[in-house]
């Protein structure tokens, strides 16, 4: 995962810049930090790393793991999230998670709340693998969900499942500023022991009379399921109030269409988690092919390999060998199916590697060209 | 029916049903690769950094025991023994670095993993030779062409001739001299291995047609020598400077000391790199081809001629990963962007299924094969050797 130095604008460059320029010449073609690294991973600068101090189960399966960053991180925003990669069965995937902690927290430390979701092997594979010890390579935080600097007309948040942790991490964060304002929270879970960090939400309640917070279990008897009279019900002045909301789309949609019908959709701030995989279509007969860079739209059949395909369209991207062996052809899937024709394995993970002289479409797919 | 002209027993059908047969075992081992090939790699790329590093130390050491420092273990045997050790120990690094890690690397073996730090196409060696051009001579022109007259570089290095298939000329009755000379200097040999240089030499093109690529080659020469040449030896003098005015010894020397150890193991991979990868084609028994043999060719029979052209050293444990795993040329040039680790499974199979197939798998001791080498490497260098090719396909091609 490579980072770009993050060198303020205007300024010269550090004394460990300038430092590890000379002492490069040493390490090459690697670099002093690829040395660095055998001693603490922590102190990389080719990549940014977090070293897992703690796990902590919140439900049976949410856990939450607190990581401590290489050298060269920077502190996030309450609500922002950072992009974490992770070993699964030898590949590496990179997830975003939102960061739960407050910004205040005083140990350097940060952490993430995981939740195993049903066919999500390397959430899975977080909450049940990853230990104590672990080194996991992470990105900067990252996003603009996070509350403005001055302080917020009274908040509500709407959020569901492990859409609290965005939520958490900014209350958490007001507390800590000793500035929260009149606060609604309405966090919807399965049932009372399957909120994510419930205990720590009711105790926040408990000490702080500015926060109201409502738990609303959808699972549990009669139907808690989010609707405008629910809300008016619980919150009577939201259409009052900057409202933050996460969690699952079908929450999230009905969110936006009470706001649009009560025309105050601007107070509304919405954070999505996005889908890392596309669905594999049944009848894969080949699709809509897009070429990124070269911003070229053509067509592709099941049977065609891609590289074939943008020459076709006029294009003249790398190959070799055109049968697969040399890797010169390697691009990357922006989105969409391909399918290896000599294996058959479809390929639907954004970012997978793709040798277009022996990768057909499978349905409608964009690639870095 | 046989239509092919390929220097083998089988019909088409056959060589298609061994094409299909070889296909299975390599989509078998691809489909297991897991958890413990990605600790496997992570482990060699740890542990050559480390000793790397720790071959520099015990070489700075060493320089702590010339006898000028006038305590009782500064005597020669002594430092000389570290700094033998030291050089030793780099020598060994510099190879796994270029064998087992980057030239895999640079295969895509290990591009399934989508480690960002471990990808062909941002991976840089410790080698004079830029890595995407090596990767174009090599992955791609060698790769594809294997013992190709005419079309894989690799046949000869354009100064030797391997196989009486090539027309003698004079200028071979050197080529025992080159053969010295490559092994000696393999690294830059490697650097200067590009279908450019060699037209240039043939007078096809001009110097300004491939500036920019001799400029980039240029940069990686620098840096590579900068490192081993100015950076170690020129620190370790620094510091020299002002010890030698209380201890009697000159920082030229010093200097000299940490460029010529840093030489040495430059030239202990150069002579292992060049033996273990000179085993690869030329042995005896390995086949070459020729432009028309390949025409028209399937995946099965460009497997059959990767197999008849390439040769195997058997060896222990250690010796196949200081070989990169070159050692089972015969399934890397099968299975190119297999990971290393997983050949020694796949050797047995392929080695039954040639045999099932009434097909040779050239698979010797290293004396053996660096030996037939270096005697068909004398013998070629005077005309004849062998037939040459007649066109004619039930002639054999081995020599």
């Amino acid at each position: 995962m490579h980072q770009p130095a993050p060198t303020e604008h205007g300024s010269s460059p550090s004394i460990w810049s300038r430092l590890s320029a000379i002492t490069d010449y040493f390490a090459w073609p690697l670099r002093t930090s690829h040395y660095l690294e055998l001693v603490n991973p922590l102190w990389t600068t080719h990549k940014m790393q977090a070293r897992v101090v703690k796990v902590w189960d919140e439900t049976k399966d949410a856990r939450t793991l607190t990581l401590r960053p290489g050298l060269n991180w920077r502190g996030h925003r309450a609500g922002q999230h950072v992009r974490v990669g992770i070993p699964a069965n030898g590949k590496h995937y990179t997830r975003t998670y939102t960061i739960s902690s407050p910004p205040e927290r005083d140990d350097d430390c940060f952490t993430i709340t995981v939740k195993a979701i049903d066919k999500g092997t390397i959430s899975h594979h977080i909450v049940r693998n990853i230990k104590v010890g672990d080194y996991l390579p992470i990105g900067l935080p990252q996003g603009d969900f996070y509350l403005p600097d001055a302080n917020p007309i009274q908040p509500l948040f709407i959020t569901a499942g492990s859409g609290i942790t965005p939520a958490f991490s900014m209350i958490n964060s007001l507390i800590a500023q000793g500035r929260l304002p009149d606060t609604c929270h309405l966090h919807y879970a399965p049932h009372e022991l399957d909120v994510v960090l419930g205990k720590q939400l009711k105790e926040m309640a408990a000490r702080h009379s500015r926060y109201h917070l409502n738990l609303l279990y959808t699972q549990e008897g009669k139907d808690q399921h989010f609707t405008a009279a629910q809300l008016d019900a619980l919150c009577p002045d939201w259409k009052e109030r900057d409202v933050y909301a996460c969690g699952p789309p079908s929450l999230l949609e009905a969110i936006e269409a009470c706001f649009e019908q009560a025309g105050c959709s601007r107070n509304l701030h919405i954070e999505r988690f996005r889908a890392p995989f596309t669905e594999i279509p049944k009848d894969a007969v080949g699709g809509k092919v897009r070429f990124a860079q070269s911003a070229v739209d053509t067509e592709g059949d099941s049977e065609t390999p891609l590289l074939k395909v943008a020459e076709d369209a006029g294009m003249n991207p790398p190959h070799g060998c055109r049968m697969g062996i040399c890797h010169t052809c390697n691009t990357t899937l922006v989105s969409g199916c391909v399918r290896d024709l000599r294996t058959g394995e479809v390929l639907n993970e954004a970012g997978s590697i793709v040798q277009t002289c022996v990768c057909a479409a499978a349905g409608d797919c964009e690639l870095d060209l | 029916m046989k239509t092919h002209k390929l220097p083998v027993d089988l019909t088409d059908e056959q060589i298609e049903a061994f094409g299909r047969e070889l296909d299975a075992i390599r989509d078998e081992i691809f489909d297991s690769r897991g958890e413990k090939d990605r600790a496997y790699i992570l482990k060699v790329i740890k542990t050559q950094r480390s000793l790397a590093l720790c071959a520099r130390v015990v070489i700075y050491a060493s320089l702590f025991f010339l006898p000028a420092w006038g305590h009782a273990l500064a005597i020669w045997p002594v430092m000389l023994t570290l700094l033998g050790l030291g050089t030793f120990m780099l020598g060994i690094a510099k190879i796994l670095e270029n064998m087992e890690i980057a030239h895999n690397v640079l295969h895509a073996q290990w591009d399934w993993m989508k480690d960002p730090e471990i990808q062909s196409n941002t991976w840089e060696w410790d080698t004079m030779s830029p890595s995407d051009r090596w990767m174009h001579s090599h992955n791609v022109v060698h790769h594809t062409w294997t013992n190709v007259l005419e079309k894989d570089l690799d046949v000869g290095y354009g100064i030797m001739r391997v196989t009486p298939l090539q027309k003698w000329k004079p200028a071979y009755l050197l080529q025992p001299i080159y053969f010295i000379l490559l092994m000696l200097l393999f690294e830059e040999g490697v650097a200067l291995h590009e279908q450019a240089i060699d037209d240039h030499l043939k007078g096809k093109n001009k110097f300004a047609d491939f500036k920019p690529l001799m400029k980039r080659i240029g940069y990686k020469i620098w840096r590579q020598v900068a490192k081993d040449y100015i950076a170690w030896p020129l620190a370790a003098a620094l510091v020299a400077i002002p010890i030698s005015l209380f201890v009697d010894f000159s920082p030229l020397a010093v200097f000299g000391i940490v460029a010529g150890a840093n030489a040495v193991a430059n030239l202990i991979r150069n002579i292992w790199a060049f033996m273990i990868i000179f085993c690869g084609h030329f042995p005896a028994g390995a086949h070459n081809f020729t432009v028309e043999q390949v025409e028209g060719e399937t995946r099965a029979r460009w497997y059959l001629r990767q197999l008849l052209g390439s040769c195997n050293i058997e060896g222990g444990k250690l010796f196949h990963v200081l070989s990169g795993n070159l050692s089972h040329q015969i399934e890397h040039h099968l299975f190119p962007d297999m990971c290393s680790n997983r050949y020694k499974e796949a050797s047995p199979r392929v080695r039954a299924l040639a045999d099932r197939y009434g097909l040779p798998y050239n698979s010797a001791s290293l004396f053996r094969q660096f030996g037939t080498t270096w005697l068909k490497n004398i013998r070629l260098a005077f005309p004849g050797g062998g037939e040459p090719w007649r066109g004619t396909p039930d002639q054999a091609t081995s020599s």
